[in-house]
Formats: C-alpha cells, sequence, structure tokens
C-alpha cells in the first residue's frame, strides 16, 4: 500500500498546490517543497521496516512477492489489468533520485515562477507522480498509463511556462513521445493477446508476460515497439531531436526534472521491459543498439561543441551521455549495466546541476547565449566554480560519478565488442572539447565590465552543494548504488542469457 | 385483398425515377429551396417504396417507416427552411455556390 | 604505514579549505596553508623515506575499496616502493620550493586563494598519482592532475588566449589519455586486474615476450604517456602551456606532470619488457622528440618557449632511457631535470617578475649584474640542462648516452641521435643565458627578487649542483643498464660534446666570431629559422587535418541533420493537407454529388463481391 500513498501523496499535494495558490502565491512553492520533503521522508521510513538483508536477497523477476515491496489490487479484472506495483533495488534507488531532484527542481524554480505558480507546481507535482509510478508499475497497462502521466503535465510545463518558442518545442516533444508511446500500446496489446493465445488468462502483468514466447516476426515487431518508445525517451539517436528543442524552452524546473528523471525512464524501460521481455530478440538486436548509442556519444558531442545556446549545449551533452546508456545496457554483462545504471544516477545529478546552471544564468543575464556572455567569473566566482566542478565532472573527470558510470560501461562493452567501446572512447575526448568550450564562453574570457550580476544566493549554493557533494560520493564510494542495484541484475541475468548472440554475431561480422 | 393490384415492380421504377429526379435537382439545382424540394421528393421515393413494399409482404413495417420518414421530412423542413431564412437574411442569397464559407 | 595517508591529505584539505573560503581568505593565512601544507607533506614523505631507506620494504595502505563489481575491485590504496618515494620526494620538495616562490611571485595577483587552491590540489592528484597501487586510482591522478594543468594554465582567464591554450593542454593530452583509458580497458579485460603488482605478475605468467596483446596493450599506455609527456607527436600543447604563471610552468610543465609518462613506463616496465617492439618505439619516439625540439628551442624568442622546448627535449631523454632498458637512469634523469628545469624556470620566472612580464629574450640583455642570485642561477641551470660536467645533469644525461651505446644493434645511432641533442642542448641554453644575462641592457628591471623567490633560488641551485650525487634507492626496484665498460672513447666524446655546443653558443652569442644575423638572413638560413620556429609547423599541420575538419563537421552539423529527415515528414503532411484540403470546397452540390459517387462506387464494389 505504501507505494500507492507515496503516488497519491504527490498528486494530492499538486491539487493543494494548485488550490493554495489562491490564498497566496507564495504558498505553491511551499506545499510542493513540503510534499516532496514528505514523501522522501515517508520513503525513508518505508525503506527502514524492510529487513536489511533482504536489500542482498536476489529477487526474482518473474514472482513479485520475492521483491522488496509488492502489491496487487485489481482494477479491471475483465481484461486482466491491475493495480500492481513493486519495488526492487533499482527502482528504489531511481524513485529516491527522483524525489531528490524533485527537491533540486523545487529549489531551482523558487523565484522564478510569477504566472500561475500553483498550477506550475502542480505539473511538477503529478509528474514526479507520474515518474515514480512509471518506474513501480508492473502491470504493463497500468504502466502505459503513468507512462502517458508523466507525458502531459510536462507537456503543460514547457507549453506554458516556457520561453520564446515554447509551444513548438512543446508540441514536438508531445508528438514524438506520444507516438512512441503508442507503439508500445500496441506492442503491449500484442504480448498481452499472445499471452491468451499460448493457453494463459488474459493479463497485463510483468511478471505473468515475462518469459513468454513470442513467434519471430511478431517478437520483433512488439520488441521494437517498446524499444522506439523507450529509445525515443532516452533519447537514442537518431530519435532525439526533440530533446534540445524541449530542454531549451523548458522552464528551469522543467529541464531538471526532464534531464534528470525522465530521461532515466526510457533507460528504466529498455533495462525492466524491453530487454528481459523480449531477451533472444533484443539479444539479436544488440549490435544495432550498440551502433545507435556509439552513434549518440559521437554525435551529441559534435553538436554539443557546435551550438551557442547555453541549454542546448548541455541537451545535446545529454544525448551523448545516454548513448553510454543504450551501450551500456546493450552490452549485457554486469560491468556495463552497473555502469549503466551509475550513468542514469550520475547524469542525472550532474545535468540537473548544469541545467540549472543555465536557468540561473538566464534569469540573471535574460539569454542563454553563450555568445553574449564571458568573463562571468569575476561577477560571479562562485557560479564560476560550480560550473567549472559540473563540467568537468560531464566530461568525466575520475573521482565524480560520470567517470566510474563511463568507466564501467566501457570495460563491460569492451569485453563484447571492442570497435565499439574504441569508438565510443572518443566521445571523451569530444566531451572535453565541448564542456571546456562552455566554460571559455561563459566564465572565461574577457569581462564585460558594465555588467551587474549577482552570484549565487543561500538557496542555490545549497542545492549546488548537495550536488556537488553527491557527484564526489558517487565518484568515490559508489559502492552503495552498485550493491542496491547488484540483486535486481543477478536476478535478470537468470531471464536474459547475454554473449553468445553477440559472439556470433560478432565473429559472424569479422568472419565475413 | 381485392381491387387494382399493381405490381412492385412498377412502383418500385417509378420510385426509383422520383429518387434520380430528386438526386438530379439536389445536384444540379443551385437555388437552397430547390434543393429542399428535392430532397423531399427522393425521401418521399423512398417513402414510396417502403409502403410499396409493406402492401407487397402483407406488412405494417412499411407504413411505420413512412411515418417515420413523414416526421422526419417535417423536421427537416422545420430545420431546412429557418437555414434558408438565415442564409437569405446574412449572405443576401440563396445561391448555394455562393454560400461556401466552410471551404478549406 | 598509518601516515602515507596523510600525504596526498594536507594539500587536498588545504585546497578545500582554500576554495571553501571563496576568496576572503587573508593572503597571508592563504599563504601559509597553501605552502605550509605542501610542506607538511614534504615532512611526511621524507619520514616516510627514511623508513624506506633503512629497511627498504614496501609500504602498502588500502583506505577503502573503491568500487567492486564482480571481481573487478579497484581500491583506494597506496603502494610505496623506492620508484615512488623518488617521485614522491621531488613532488613535495620541488613543490614546496615552488609554491614558498609562487607567495612572492603572485603576492600582487587578486585571484591569490584560487592560485593556492588549484595547485595543492594539483600536489595532491600528482601524489595520488605515484601512489596509486592500481591503475584506475593512478587514472584518477593521471586525469586530476591534468585538469589542475588546465585550470592553472588558464588562471589568468581574462585572456581569451590562455583559455586556449589551457583547452589545448587539456584535449591534446585528453586524446592520449583516451588512448591509456583503452590501455587499461584491455588490461583488465585479458588479465582480470589492475592492480599493477598482481599485473604485471599475471602478465608474466599469460603472456610472452613478443605477443600481440601485451604489444597492444603497452601502445595505448604509451599513447597515455606520449600526451601527458609531451612527446611526439603529441608535443604541442606544452609550449602553449606555459599561458599559465611561471611557478606552474615550473611545477606542472617541467618538474612533475610532465615526468607522469617516464613515470608511468617505468611503474609497468615489466609490462612493456614484454613488448620490445613498444619499448624501441618509445626510444625513437624519444629521440625524434629530443632532436626536434632541440632544434624548435635555437629559433624561439619566448624565454618560457625555449624553456619548454627544452623541456621536451629533456623528456626525451628520458623516453630514450626507458626505451633502451635503462629505467632506473630515466628516473634519475627525471629528478636532476625537476631540480634544474624548476630552477630555470624559477630564475625565468624572477626575470619577468623583475622586468615587468617581459618574455622576449631581445628585449632582456645585460642582466647578469642588475639581478645576480637570477643570473647565478640561471647559469648553473644551464650548465645542468646542457650536461656540463659535474653538475647533476651530466650524471644523469651521460647515463642515459652511455646505456644508448650499449644496446646492441640500433643503440650506437640512439647515442649519436642523443649526443646531437646534447650539442643542441649546449647552444641553445647557452644562447639563452649569453642573449639574456650579458651584452647591452634592453629594459631595467625595477625590483630585486624577494627572500621567498631568492630562498627557494639558491636551494635549486645546490640541489641541481649536487644531484647527480644522490644515490636513488632503485636498486631492485627498476632495472637498470650496465654501462661500466663503455670504451673511453665513447665516454670522452658524451662528455665533450656539450662543451663543444657553449662554445659554439659562445661564439654565434656572446664573442660575435661567427656573424648569426648572416646566417640568419640567408635564403635558407631564414627558411630554415622560421621552419624551426614555427615548430617544424606541426600545429599548422594539426589544425589543417584534425582542428578544422572538427570545426566544419560540428558547423555542419550545426542545424541538426537528423531533423531534415522529421522535416519532411511535417512538410510530407502540410502538403498532403494543401492537398485534401481543396476537397472541403464548402459547395453543397459538391458534398452530395461525391456522396452519391461515393455511394455508388461503394455498391458496384459490394454487387461484385457478392456476385
Amino acid at each position: 500500500m505504501s507505494m500507492v500513498v507515496l503516488i497519491g501523496l504527490l498528486l494530492v499535494g499538486g491539487i493543494a498546490a494548485w488550490q493554495l495558490e489562491r490564498i497566496d502565491a507564495n504558498l505553491p512553492r511551499w506545499v510542493a517543497l513540503a510534499t516532496v520533503t514528505l514523501a522522501l521522508l515517508y520513503l525513508v521510513s518505508v525503506i527502514a521496516e524492510i529487513p536489511a538483508e533482504s536489500f542482498k536477497l536476489t529477487p526474482d523477476p518473474g514472482d513479485g512477492d520475492s521483491w522488496l515491496l509488492h502489491l496487487k489490487l485489481a482494477w479491471i479484472p475483465r481484461f486482466g489489468i491491475s493495480l500492481e506495483l513493486a519495488m526492487d533495488g533499482l527502482s528504489l534507488l531511481l524513485v529516491i533520485l527522483t524525489l531528490l531532484l524533485g527537491l533540486i527542481a523545487i529549489a531551482s524554480s523558487w523565484s522564478e515562477i510569477d504566472f500561475k505558480p500553483g498550477l506550475f507546481q502542480a505539473n511538477l507535482l503529478w509528474t514526479l507522480a507520474g515518474v515514480c509510478g512509471v518506474f513501480l508499475a508492473m502491470d504493463l497497462f497500468l504502466f502505459f498509463t503513468f507512462w502517458e502521466v508523466m507525458l502531459i503535465p510536462m507537456y503543460l510545463l514547457i507549453a506554458i511556462w516556457g520561453h520564446e518558442n515554447r509551444s513548438y518545442a512543446a508540441m514536438k516533444f508531445f508528438i514524438f513521445t506520444q507516438v512512441s508511446g503508442l507503439l508500445m500500446l500496441l506492442s503491449i496489446v500484442i504480448l498481452a493477446w499472445q499471452g491468451v493465445a499460448t493457453g494463459g488468462e488474459l493479463s497485463f502483468s510483468y511478471f505473468d508476460l515475462l518469459g513468454l514466447h513470442l513467434d519471430g516476426r511478431l517478437a520483433w515487431i512488439a520488441m521494437l515497439g517498446f524499444f522506439l518508445a523507450f529509445t525515443v525517451k532516452l533519447p537514442g539517436f537518431p530519435f532525439h531531436t526533440w530533446l534540445p528543442d524541449a530542454h531549451t524552452q523548458a522552464p528551469t524546473a522543467g529541464s531538471v526534472l526532464l534531464a534528470g528523471i525522465l530521461l532515466k525512464t526510457g533507460a528504466y524501460g529498455l533495462l525492466r521491459f524491453c530487454i528481459p521481455l523480449f531477451p533472444e530478440i533484443s539479444m539479436q538486436f544488440a549490435p544495432v543498439a550498440m551502433g545507435l548509442g556509439v552513434a549518440g556519444v559521437i554525435y551529441g558531442a559534435v553538436l554539443a561543441f557546435a551550438q551557442s545556446d547555453f541549454k542546448r549545449l548541455v541537451a545535446y551533452s545529454s544525448v551523448s551521455h545516454m548513448g553510454f546508456v543504450l551501450l551500456g545496457l546493450y552490452a549485457w554483462n554486469n560491468l556495463a549495466l552497473q555502469g549503466a545504471i551509475m550513468q542514469m544516477v550520475a547524469h542525472g545529478v550532474s545535468t540537473a546541476a548544469l541545467f540549472m546552471m543555465a536557468g540561473a544564468l538566464q534569469q540573471r543575464l535574460h539569454t542563454r547565449d553563450m555568445t553574449r556572455m564571458g568573463g562571468l567569473w569575476q561577477q560571479a566566482p562562485r557560479m564560476g566554480a560550480c560550473a567549472m566542478f559540473f563540467a568537468v565532472a560531464s566530461l568525466g573527470l575520475p573521482g565524480l560519478g560520470n567517470f566510474v558510470a563511463e568507466f564501467l560501461v566501457l570495460a563491460g562493452l569492451f569485453a563484447v565488442h571492442p570497435g565499439f567501446t574504441a569508438v565510443a572512447a572518443l566521445g571523451l575526448i569530444t566531451a572535453a572539447i565541448y564542456a571546456l568550450w562552455m566554460m571559455q564562453q561563459t566564465f572565461q574570457g574577457a569581462p564585460d565590465e558594465q555588467r551587474q550580476m549577482d552570484d549565487f544566493h543561500g538557496r542555490e549554493m545549497l542545492a549546488m552543494v548537495a550536488m556537488i557533494l553527491a557527484l564526489l560520493w558517487l565518484g568515490l564510494y559508489p559502492q552503495p548504488v552498485l550493491d542496491l542495484a547488484q540483486p535486481v541484475l543477478d536476478g535478470l541475468h537468470g531471464v536474459v542469457t547475454p554473449g553468445e548472440h553477440l559472439a556470433q554475431t560478432m565473429t559472424a561480422g569479422t568472419g565475413q | 385483398m381485392g381491387g387494382l393490384q399493381i405490381p412492385l415492380e412498377h412502383v418500385l421504377l417509378l420510385a426509383a425515377t422520383l429518387f434520380s429526379c430528386g438526386l438530379m435537382g439536389l445536384m444540379l439545382r443551385r437555388n437552397i429551396i430547390f434543393m429542399l424540394m428535392s430532397l423531399e421528393v427522393m425521401l418521399n421515393a423512398a417513402a414510396l417504396a417502403f409502403v410499396a413494399a409493406g402492401a407487397r409482404w402483407q406488412q405494417a413495417d412499411g407504413q411505420i417507416i413512412f411515418l417515420l420518414i413523414l416526421s422526419v421530412a417535417a423536421a427537416e423542413v422545420a430545420v431546412g427552411l429557418g437555414l434558408v431564412l438565415q442564409i437569405q437574411r446574412r449572405f443576401k442569397t440563396l445561391d448555394m455556390d455562393q454560400v461556401n464559407r466552410l471551404r478549406g | 604505514m598509518t601516515t602515507l595517508w596523510l600525504i596526498p591529505l594536507f594539500p587536498l584539505l588545504s585546497a578545500t579549505l582554500l576554495v571553501l573560503s571563496a576568496g576572503r581568505m587573508p593572503r597571508q593565512l592563504a599563504a601559509l596553508l597553501g605552502a605550509g601544507s605542501v610542506g607538511l607533506s614534504a615532512i611526511c614523505v621524507a619520514l616516510v623515506a627514511r623508513t624506506y631507506l633503512a629497511d627498504g620494504q614496501v609500504q602498502e595502505l588500502t583506505l577503502w575499496t573503491w568500487m567492486a563489481v564482480d571481481n573487478f575491485t579497484p581500491r583506494i590504496a597506496f603502494y610505496i616502493d623506492g620508484l615512488t618515494v623518488v617521485m614522491m620526494s621531488v613532488i613535495t620538495g620541488v613543490g614546496f620550493l615552488i609554491h614558498l616562490y609562487s607567495i612572492e611571485f603572485l603576492w600582487d595577483d587578486e585571484s591569490f586563494c584560487r592560485y593556492f587552491a588549484y595547485m595543492n590540489l594539483f600536489v595532491a592528484a600528482m601524489l595520488l598519482l605515484v601512489m596509486a597501487d592500481n591503475l584506475l586510482l593512478l587514472y584518477l591522478g593521471w586525469e586530476g592532475v591534468g585538469a589542475c594543468s588546465y585550470l592553472l594554465v588558464g588562471f589568468w582567464y581574462r585572456d581569451p588566449d590562455n583559455g586556449a591554450a589551457a583547452r589545448k593542454a587539456f584535449v591534446v593530452t585528453r586524446v592520449g589519455d583516451t588512448a591509456m583509458f583503452l590501455g587499461l580497458l584491455l588490461l583488465y579485460t585479458e588479465l582480470g586486474t589492475l592492480d599493477i603488482q598482481p599485473l604485471m605478475a599475471a602478465a608474466n605468467s599469460q603472456w610472452q615476450v613478443g605477443d600481440t596483446l601485451p604489444i597492444l596493450a603497452t601502445a595505448l599506455l604509451l599513447g597515455g604517456a606520449v600526451g601527458k609527456s609531451a612527446q611526439l607527436p603529441l608535443h604541442t600543447w606544452l609550449p602553449d602551456a606555459m599561458a599559465g604563471p611561471t611557478p606552474v610552468s615550473a611545477l606542472i610543465h617541467a618538474a612533475t606532470m610532465v615526468t607522469a609518462g617516464v613515470y608511468l613506463i617505468a611503474r609497468n616496465y615489466e609490462l612493456f619488457l614484454l613488448a620490445p617492439p613498444t619499448l624501441a618505439a618509445v626510444a625513437w619516439i624519444g629521440l625524434a622528440t629530443l632532436l626536434l625540439a632541440g632544434f624548435t628551442a635555437l629559433a624561439q624568442h619566448d624565454i618560457k618557449r625555449i624553456l619548454a622546448y627544452s623541456t621536451i627535449s629533456q623528456i626525451g631523454y628520458m623516453f630514450l632511457a626507458l626505451g633502451v632498458g635503462a629505467f632506473a637512469s630515466g628516473i634519475f634523469h627525471l629528478m636532476t631535470h625537476a631540480f634544474f628545469k624548476a630552477l630555470l624556470f624559477l630564475a625565468a620566472g624572477a626575470v619577468i617578475h623583475c622586468l615587468h612580464h617581459e618574455h622576449n629574450i631581445f628585449r632582456m640583455g645585460g642582466l647578469r649584474r642588475r639581478l645576480p642570485v637570477v643570473f647565478w642561477s640561471f647559469l648553473i641551470g644551464s650548465a645542468a640542462l646542457a650536461a656540463l660536467p659535474f653538475t647533476s645533469g651530466f650524471y644523469s644525461k651521460d647515463a642515459i648516452l652511455l646505456s644508448a651505446w650499449t644496446l646492441p644493434g640500433i643503440g650506437p645511432w640512439l647515442w649519436a641521435g642523443g649526443l646531437l641533442g646534447a650539442l643542441l642542448t649546449g647552444i641553445y641554453s647557452f644562447r639563452l643565458v649569453f642573449i639574456v644575462f650579458f651584452g647591452e641592457a634592453h629594459t631595467e628591471p625595477d625590483q630585486q627578487p624577494g627572500w621567498r623567490m631568492s630562498g627557494a633560488l639558491i636551494v635549486l641551485c645546490v640541489l641541481s649542483l649536487v644531484g647527480g650525487w644522490f644515490a636513488l634507492p632503485l636498486a631492485g626496484v627498476l632495472p637498470d643498464k650496465d654501462h661500466a665498460h663503455v670504451s673511453h672513447a665513447v665516454e670522452f666524446i658524451s662528455i665533450g660534446t656539450p662543451l663543444l655546443g657553449l662554445l659554439i653558443a659562445y661564439l654565434l652569442f656572446l664573442g660575435r666570431q661567427v656573424s648569426i644575423a648572416s646566417l640568419a638572413e640567408s635564403p635558407w638560413g631564414k627558411a630554415l629559422q622560421d621552419f624551426w620556429y614555427s615548430g617544424w609547423r606541426i600545429d599548422k599541420l594539426y589544425d589543417a587535418l584534425l582542428v578544422q575538419p572538427f570545426k566544419c563537421l560540428a558547423h555542419w552539423w550545426r542545424n541538426e541533420p537528423v531533423d531534415l529527415f522529421y522535416n519532411a515528414l511535417v512538410a510530407l503532411s502540410r502538403w498532403a493537407h494543401g492537398r485534401l484540403i481543396t476537397l472541403q470546397t464548402g459547395e453543397l452540390r459538391w458534398y452530395a454529388t461525391s456522396l452519391v459517387f461515393g455511394l455508388v462506387l461503394l455498391l458496384a464494389i459490394m454487387l461484385r463481391n457478392a456476385s
């Protein structure tokens, strides 16, 4: 029940924030802050009740009762749809990340929103609720519902509170995710009917559908539906083009949420659904997916360098970083998967921080155009230091979370496919180029002596320091995160047997 | 039943002729009044076919449908004439080729 | 040994405090913290070194397991043997002197705190690099020093040129680092560990000398070493990196960081011994670099650029030593080079400091009497650099040349090349001395170096003179070439060549016996000078081959080519919309007619299907 309470809390908090705007315009953000804090505390209290040793047990992917939390209530029994939520280490990790970044998002939009602040905070909270639902839902129909629930408030955030070109960006975001989401719905239905066709009862439950055997072509179609939905969200090359527009136009909090957690739902979906539901097909498909990952790494980095808009640059850097996630997931060995999960967390933090930086700059300078910045270090050394930190984090400096992630991904990938690894490693060079170029254009260079600019204030600094510490922790002692995810991966390894197909395709590829 | 028996085919032929006349009128006339009248003719043609069919198979359904068509026609005329009045008032014409505001 | 963890901790803590103070810390305190923390580290290193020298026991300390996935368990752990002791001593010892010097050099700079924060962070990262017991932690230090180098080269961030130099330094070394990164992946994948000692053992047991895998792995590691140590073909960043404050050049770009590549190869020498082709490549790269940089140094005007090219050249000697298997000699030269090159840079810094940031040597001159301490420092430094007898550089370079001679086959060639390099070194180092300190004065110094600067210079002078007599605790840690039985003729030639260089420099630049001007004016001379001045046009080559294509690509892709496809979809639906909308004529009769025809068509189809 606790998971329903968690999601319900966020939904209700959203309604409260929306309505309390009438009393006082300052009230909604406090309500939002209180809601997310409360949700976090509640989550902590729920986790505290779970015996510590169960975090070390391997959850059986086919049996929800072996997970940390599992809840199944009837919803539409006629179609085998139920309200089924379950939590394992992976979901827990991502839910915690979601709530923490929710706090950051609220902090980053604290003084930014004047128009309908209540509705803004409500949409923020509903997005969080949708994302939490996505990470917890184990009924595919429910999963799809939450997938849409997180989409619509996000659309509103961009469409209402966005910048100059917001309706275009919001529409693009909506169409990309909606179309791909519908393809996923189709795949879900195919999967459920196939369950009936092979003699089972009609059910949308993940636990029932896992291990279902589909015939060749049908399996390919269903797998591609899932793959497209998740890769668009990730975003993987070449389905990423909605991201730069959406990020550029979204308000700061929207960008933080989008980069920090919404993108992770794509990676989560691949890891939880796409690959385990279609293990054999996915492994046959892996070289293509990894190719897309490598292309994303390089392409994103080159385009990031080409941008003059701060937010666009960071958005393309996300494309580059998420390419590593795709690589890690389809390499499908323990190192690479751990790396991919690590990248989800570390990228969530580092990119959220960079978007917050972009938002802070825009609020102060009323521009995102880096050609009009330069030498900001002089006016705002604290901002400069933070930006430098996150820039080097983004280029993968060892000792920070992103390096651990990239190293693990590439180490895992190397065992499977050295060629892709070598090309992807070029991304480390290109990352250095764009990250340092960003620093040069904004904080370094000749300062404009006329410019008046506030440095970070206490609230912003607090958020930044929290994220700096998080990245240092992830970079120097990532073990808690790895330990949390390891049992989940152990379970998944039982479902998907890696390597063989890859090895075959590899030898076939080199042999020809 | 006795009396003069009109073969069904003849009635249907008449109904078809009437229907075609109405259709031609609908497609060719530009005046909305004539178009409405053509519609009436088509409706009546259909109704005639129903009645004839009802008589042929000795069932009341045909007459019931005739009554239904009659009431539909009445309603249509009521609404149609209201529209005609509005069109006349707004566009100062009853030529439907002129009234093409819904053009895409 | 429990104090081991204190060694990197002091500078790290100091850097943290300096960062947290956000520039508000008083200068005195910042100076105390900045230099003092390195001093404390130096004391700890001295204690560790004393223990090591006493018992020769390797000291190990594990702090925590960095990460553990499957059997991949790199630890944050230290491994201290003779090589590490030497490196730590150089880093903290020379580092402390340079910090002390910096206090005075940067006293008037508004970003005093930031400077010391970066410097301390650098020292901490460099210490981690040499103390690491596994290659991943080494890589952490490796990238950490790279980042600090970037920050310090671009320390005066207002000038975009400095920023460009800093970026160049980082990106070019990053190219090498990425190769090294792949090398680490290869080593882990093949041998299952990155801990250096087990790795060496595994390599020795699994691989034969001359196998493909060790050659590939060492080649990738060599890529990293070449990048960091500014060797061909990745040396181009170092001359530009002189944009940073001069003490930075002394510490990072002369004494410590740029020698990390030498350390890397020496640390993994067992691996390199399994790959003779790579080792030969190390020697040839070293030789090519030392000659190229030597010629380039002859033509430069900027005092720091001359020193930068001489650094590249001297590291070339170290690579040569490593390549011929004289690992200990390479490290020996690393140490003496750290002394005399730090001395030269600091002395150059003093000249620049006293002459209002003047870098061009032709606008200096006659400083011998005006800046006596600096003059003597420079003279001693140059003597050591040119390897004049009985200076520290003499012993180390001589060992390298003789070791090269003893290598069968290509040895004499390497020796001859090295000898030519030594001649060049003699010429360019004394060209510098003669032009800057003799002749007529062009710029008057307006101040004299204070006690901190002079003190650091004097200590380094002593080290540069006597450093050659230090017995490094490398026996048993690193192999070396036995060159006791080299014929006396070879030895005499080796000793005499630098003196010949000195003589040529004297004739050309001080005695004016041979007109340098007429040499430089002749068409060939001019072309050659331009060619050398531009660093053999390698920068231009890279610009045309790599930088411009990358920029073009970025510019070309700037507007998102992938969107062309989606935009085409949009255009297609727009076009279809345009076509289909014409059906919506608004004419009632048209609708009615199409309805009828549609129905008729439908009926026809149905009837046809029915029949």
